[in-house]
């Protein structure tokens, strides 16, 4: 991992009307890590996201992604942007007229019209096997998956770029704890192979142990501490210390540990 | 990515293809163009790539599965992605399997006459169940829902005043532009108020306003309905013992039927009234000779022959409407699908009832 940040964020502040959501952000993504965000609910977790990828113009602020100004940019630079990297949104986002198949090969189609079938095909069917879909899955439509299919099937549209940097808002949610396990199972996975940044959206304290590089609070409108989950427990902030060392947060480290010392 | 590629080169009869710089899906095309050129037996050399992603490596994982190409030079990296993609090489289909052509209109002939005959007999069913529903509410007076037939209402009816006074009173203007127009030329004129009064009356106004109704509260109820049905809120309502028909579907059914009638007479007022002020400006007829004239011509069957159609059609457009929105199952597209169906059905069904009544009344002598 290098220390080289691949997302800088500085004095982000966003608000819809009255209601502020973020004051003075300033956020480092590493090159090569997986961070975890965290907060409670209506801390701008999404929001944060949705900034950083641009579907949010924030009320001011500075945001780089891949050492290029995300703020004010025109259409066609920030296409070349948005090439490199892919995007799970919570419920997939797939688009339900689409096989999955189709779904995949959609990015590939508009950036690179020139790779036609057979080749977009096998492209398409290799990208739906490493997300851990099984080869009849691709002729299917959304409708007819289970939400765990789906997350994956988003995740296989996520990487059909081979993308540098991967956002993942909650992926997780939802699954039952073996779905969510082997999910977390193939981020690392996929990480490992691609050479991805993750940034993930959680709440869930058992992909946070398992997975995450680092882990950013969101809280108070403002990150107010990033860093291994080991560090975070070392802070004297309320929030902090009630979300990893509350029951659940207790269970899922206890869990890691035994699983550690078993392997 | 920025980086010089000088592509492949073929190297004498040993068929080497080099490939250096980026492999990646920036020039997967060409690269799998030049691959299909080489030769066989064909050598890939890697030696010089510093860049791969999983494209690239697809693209000679390919070449060895398919011409068994020997690769040379491929560093710890790009031989572990390539042994990555060869796991993952499970070949899916992109569509759903189809049928050939003739086997597939027989099977849609068959498919689309099951699903109508599965509608009637549904539509049947679910008139019994609000019919049911009716006669328990008629028998337990209490578990009549006042508020939410009030607020039915209102939807229904109030709040489409505004748009069904505006169209029927357009159409008013438009029957007495076209009449005039064309009775003037045998100095007929006169007998515009003849066909404003009764083609608005016994016909339009009431025709108007159950297509108004079935675009606006038809759809509306199937929409409702098909969103609670998705969001579990109907099966909540029943697991508690509150019956859907009774709270969901009666007061809806209820408030088209009171409020059809309504509407049209307000409808064949906003008619009468657009027609009597075109033939007052075009043709000079001031408004006491039309009206005058309107209670000559106009019988006051054509009244009745207008209001006692309107509640049926709402009944309709209800049942339609509802029927279809209770049909919603699994995701939110089948929303739009329902919704679309529930306002072509009432139509279509408001219309066909509309000729039986015609030639209905014109059997009775109410011509």
């Amino acid at each position: 991992m290098s220390e080289e940040p691949i997302i800088t964020i500085r004095g982000l502040s966003n608000s819809f009307g009255e209601q502020v959501i973020h004051k003075d952000l300033d956020l480092d993504v590493r090159r090569g890590e997986i961070l975890g965000v965290v907060g409670g609910s209506g801390t701008g977790k999404s929001v944060l996201m949705r900034s950083i990828i641009g579907l949010q113009t924030p009320d001011a602020g500075e945001i780089e992604v891949l050492g290029e100004n995300m703020i004010g940019r025109d259409e066609l630079a920030a296409k070349n942007i948005r090439r490199r990297w892919g995007i799970l949104f919570q419920n997939g986002a797939l688009f339900s007229t689409l096989t999955v198949a189709e779904n995949v090969e959609v990015p590939i189609r508009e950036y690179f019209p020139f790779i036609k079938p057979p080749l977009l095909d096998e492209i398409a069917g290799y990208k739906i096997a490493m997300s851990g879909l099984p080869p009849d899955a691709g002729p299917k439509f959304p409708s007819e998956l289970s939400g765990g299919m789906r997350k994956r099937a988003g995740l296989a549209r996520a990487l059909s770029l081979d993308p540098e940097l991967l956002f993942l808002d909650e992926p997780t949610a939802g699954l039952d704890p073996i779905g969510a396990a082997a999910f977390d199972e193939l981020i690392v996975n996929l990480k490992q192979r691609l050479e991805l940044t993750v940034f993930l959206i959680t709440h869930d304290l058992d992909t946070l142990h398992a997975i995450c590089d680092r882990v950013a609070v969101l809280s108070d409108k403002k990150v107010v501490a990033v860093g291994t989950i080991e560090e975070l427990l070392a802070l004297d902030h309320p929030w902090i210390q009630e979300y990893f060392n509350g029951p659940r947060g207790r269970a899922a480290s206890a869990g890691l540990k035994k699983e550690r010392r078993g392997a | 990515m920025g980086v010089e590629n000088d592509g492949g080169e073929r190297d004498g009869d040993a068929n080497i293809y080099r490939i250096s710089g980026a492999l990646t899906i920036t020039r997967a095309a060409s690269t799998q163009r030049e691959i299909d050129a080489a030769p066989d037996p064909l050598t890939i050399d890697l030696t010089e790539v510093d860049k791969i992603d999983t494209v690239g490596a697809w693209l000679v994982h390919r070449a060895v599965r398919d011409r068994d190409a020997k690769i040379v030079g491929a560093s710890t990296g790009t031989s572990k992605l390539l042994d990555q993609v060869a796991d993952a090489d499970h070949p899916t289909r992109v569509y759903p399997e189809e049928r050939s052509g003739p086997v597939r209109v027989i099977a849609e002939i068959g498919e689309a006459t099951v699903d109508a005959g599965k509608t009637v007999v549904g539509l049947l069913g679910f008139l019994g169940a609000v019919l049911i529903g009716f006669a328990s509410i008629v028998r337990r007076p209490k578990k009549f829902r006042l508020n939410a037939v009030v607020q039915r209402f209102d939807l229904v009816g109030v709040r489409a005043l505004g748009i069904i006074g505006l169209m029927t009173f357009l159409i008013g203007v438009v029957i007495g532009q076209q009449g005039a127009v064309q009775l003037q030329q045998f100095g007929a004129e006169v007998y515009t108020i003849n066909l404003i009064g009764r083609i608005t009356v016994r016909e339009l106004a009431t025709l108007m306003t159950a297509i108004m109704v079935a675009g606006r509260s038809g759809s509306a109820f199937a929409a409702q309905l098909g969103t609670m049905k998705i969001t579990e809120e109907i099966d909540a309502m029943r697991t508690i013992g509150v019956s859907p028909v009774e709270a969901l579907i009666v007061p809806r059914i209820l408030a088209a039927v009171v409020m059809m009638p309504l509407l049209s007479f307000y409808a064949m007022i906003m008619s009468l009234l657009g027609g009597g002020i075109y033939v007052w400006i075009d043709l000079g007829i001031p408004p006491l000779t039309y009206i005058q004239r309107l209670q000559e011509v106009v019988p006051l069957s054509d009244l009745w022959v207008g209001l006692i159609k309107a509640p049926v059609f709402g009944f309709i457009i209800a049942l339609a409407g509802c029927f279809q929105g209770m049909l919603v199952e699994g995701n939110s597209e089948e929303v739009g699908i329902r919704t679309t169906a529930a306002v072509v059905q009432a139509i279509f069904l408001v219309i066909v009832l509309d000729a039986v009544f015609a030639v209905f009344f014109s059997q009775v002598g109410w011509i």
